[in-house]
């Protein structure tokens, strides 16, 4: 595994500009504006990438399966394609491609270098404008194309959108297989489009809500592998597992404080109730927040760490309060008919999703951080858990269909209009999103 | 705690749970314990066993909708639990609070510790030691009855009263 990040940031460190093949002035160019209320999917032809094997194809059907899954893009069949690219280093025939309403046109080519690394080049085209909008190229060993793969896609992504991509990131989650009422819970890990699943647990403990830290190397989880539900640590790579604290009672609703020092969770009370706890992991100092009489859990901290949004039912039934990262100025901010929980601060710190029940139905939608602008873009039988893309339009949850015996991971984005079924092999619940790999 | 295990894990204890899981599915009744499930029939069991304290006492209580009240007819159940625990003293208890699946997982864990808790007590007010007594929630992990409806959500908000360490 650590071999797989350094290959990973060795390639990033050689990722290299192709020079431009066209010189006209940057004008007119393609772009997706995605605060648009209703976004039209741009048309873009991704050819296969030239190699002398799948890979390059298989690379390039990757970019495509990305792109279409984000809504913004629509990639047009290969069918229609009239110039067939020979040699991506020179500007193709932008008319063949305007007649075909590509607004954008992807090249590459995949070589193996005589060490047996690949070397992948690529090349976002500007068909109207007539010019090159980038030009890369990276360096990766063969069991890497896939990242390689979700990089391209991220590169056009941010070029066409103006924003970050979330292609290169991984999902944990909760893998369930077994009936129902024997249910086998393992913790998992999986490219973000499903693929390169791993299990980190073996099932023979129950275990909850896996959290990225923001380095993407640890995950914090809740495990009843002691007998007591219990917060624990793990490193991804090593697989080295440590206890967060030595409290007396159930430990619950973890997650990573921004700067990675803290893991904010839920304490039982000997009365029954909970309470918000921050851990700070270097000094092993624990702080609490919330000393109330009623239920206090999922805390997650907005991203620049001075608050922390959870969920309490001391008014009555569980609804999102708001309060200081020191417990200060508690503030209940939902007041819509139902309940809600499960808030999530979104990394871009503009917004709260949350799973909100009403109506006899479960709600995936977000508010602002006041409360206000509530948006409901999913609703259905059973459904919960949201979490972030790491840019802040996409949330993934898991839905458990009546009849369907389980749950499966979902992704939809802010619009509530571009739904995708994540695919996953047993049953999935719990995702966390990583964050991007800087 | 063998015992109990031994239930749990017999494949025609196990079918019938299911079939009576499902037959619930149909009435509005909630049964309160094994005995009400027709498990076995009142004195099966040796006196002081854990089979016996199951199928004649009543293991399990149940909750209202997103509340941890002990119900009116939860509370004899829990008297005679109470009787039957200060009555054979050597087992410790464990406490297991449930949650139906109409909630969020992490809320529901909560729920169902405080579900514990209330029982754990009740039995304490009843005279049973504090000390014998540890509580552990499953949130919504555990359900018994499996379908998608109320019938079936009513029977996973419980507490069941679980025996461990005979003679100790």
């Amino acid at each position: 595994m650590k071999n797989f990040f350094k290959t990973i940031m060795l390639m990033g460190a050689l990722a290299t500009g192709l020079s431009a093949v066209a010189t006209l002035p940057a004008h007119a160019l393609v772009e997706i504006d995605v605060n648009k209320g209703t976004v039209e999917p741009l048309p873009v032809a991704i050819t296969d990438f030239l190699s002398g094997d799948a890979v390059g194809a298989e690379i390039s059907g990757i970019v495509a399966a990305d792109l279409k899954r984000s809504g913004l893009f629509a990639p047009i069949d290969k069918g229609a394609f009239i110039e067939k690219i020979s040699n991506p280093d020179a500007a193709p025939r932008f008319e063949d491609w305007k007649v075909i309403n590509a607004q954008a046109l992807v090249t590459g080519r995949v070589t193996q270098e005589a060490d047996g690394r690949l070397k992948a080049e690529f090349r976002l085209w500007d068909t109207f404008a007539g010019q090159q909008l980038i030009g890369e190229q990276f360096f990766s060993s063969r069991a890497n194309s896939r990242r390689v793969a979700h990089i391209i896609a991220d590169a056009i992504y941010e070029r066409l959108t103006g924003e970050k991509g979330y292609f290169d990131t991984r999902v944990v989650f909760i893998d369930e297989s077994g009936a129902k009422n024997q249910r086998k819970k393992r913790l998992a890990i999986m490219d973000q489009d499903g693929a390169n699943i791993r299990y980190l647990s073996d099932g023979r403990s129950i275990v909850l809500t896996p959290r990225f830290s923001p380095t993407r190397q640890e995950i914090t989880y809740m495990s009843y592998e002691s007998g007591q539900p219990q917060v624990y640590l793990l490193q991804i790579e090593t697989g080295q597992r440590e206890l967060v604290g030595n409290f007396p009672g159930m430990t619950f609703a973890p997650r990573f404080s921004p700067d990675g020092q803290k893991v904010i969770m839920s304490l039982l009370r000997d009365d029954g109730n909970s309470n918000v706890f921050a851990m700070d992991l270097r000094s092993r100092t624990t702080t609490r927040l919330t000393n109330s009489n009623s239920i206090d859990t999922s805390p997650s901290y907005s991203p620049d760490g001075s608050k922390v949004v959870f969920t309490s039912d001391r008014g009555g039934r569980p609804q999102i309060y708001v309060m200081g990262a020191d417990g200060s100025g508690q503030t209940r901010i939902s007041f819509g008919d139902g309940t809600y929980s499960t808030p999530v601060w979104s990394p871009r710190g503009d917004l709260i999703a949350f799973t909100k029940q009403a109506g006899g139905q479960f709600q995936i939608g977000v508010m602002k951080t006041d409360g206000s602008g509530e948006r409901i873009l999913s609703s259905g039988f059973q459904q919960e858990g949201p979490t972030w893309a790491p840019n802040g339009r996409v949330l993934m949850f898991f839905r458990d269909a009546a009849g369907a015996g389980g749950p499966k991971l979902h992704s939809i984005d802010l619009t509530g209009r571009n739904e995708q079924a994540i695919p996953t092999a047993n049953f999935g619940s719990d995702p966390a999103w990583s964050p991007l790999l800087e | 705690m063998r015992r109990i295990a031994k239930l749990a894990t017999n494949p025609v204890v196990i079918a019938l749970m299911m079939s009576l899981a499902i037959a619930g599915c149909a009435s509005k009744k909630t049964p309160n314990s094994a005995a009400d499930l027709g498990l076995g029939g009142a004195g099966a069991a040796t006196p002081g066993s854990a089979q016996d304290f199951t199928v004649n006492v009543g293991d399990r209580i149940f909750f209202d909708t997103d509340s941890s009240s002990i119900r009116a007819d939860a509370q004899g159940i829990l008297s005679r639990q109470a009787q039957w625990l200060n009555k054979y003293g050597n087992y410790a208890i464990v406490v297991e609070g449930h949650a139906d699946e109409r909630g969020t997982r992490e809320y529901n864990l909560a729920l169902g510790a405080r579900r514990a808790a209330a029982t754990r007590d009740f039995l304490v007010a009843r005279g049973v030691a504090s000390n014998r007594l540890k509580t552990i929630s499953y949130g919504k992990e555990r359900p018994v009855a499996v379908c998608d409806d109320i019938s079936c959500w009513s029977q996973n908000r419980r507490a069941v009263t679980t025996l461990g360490g005979a003679g100790s």
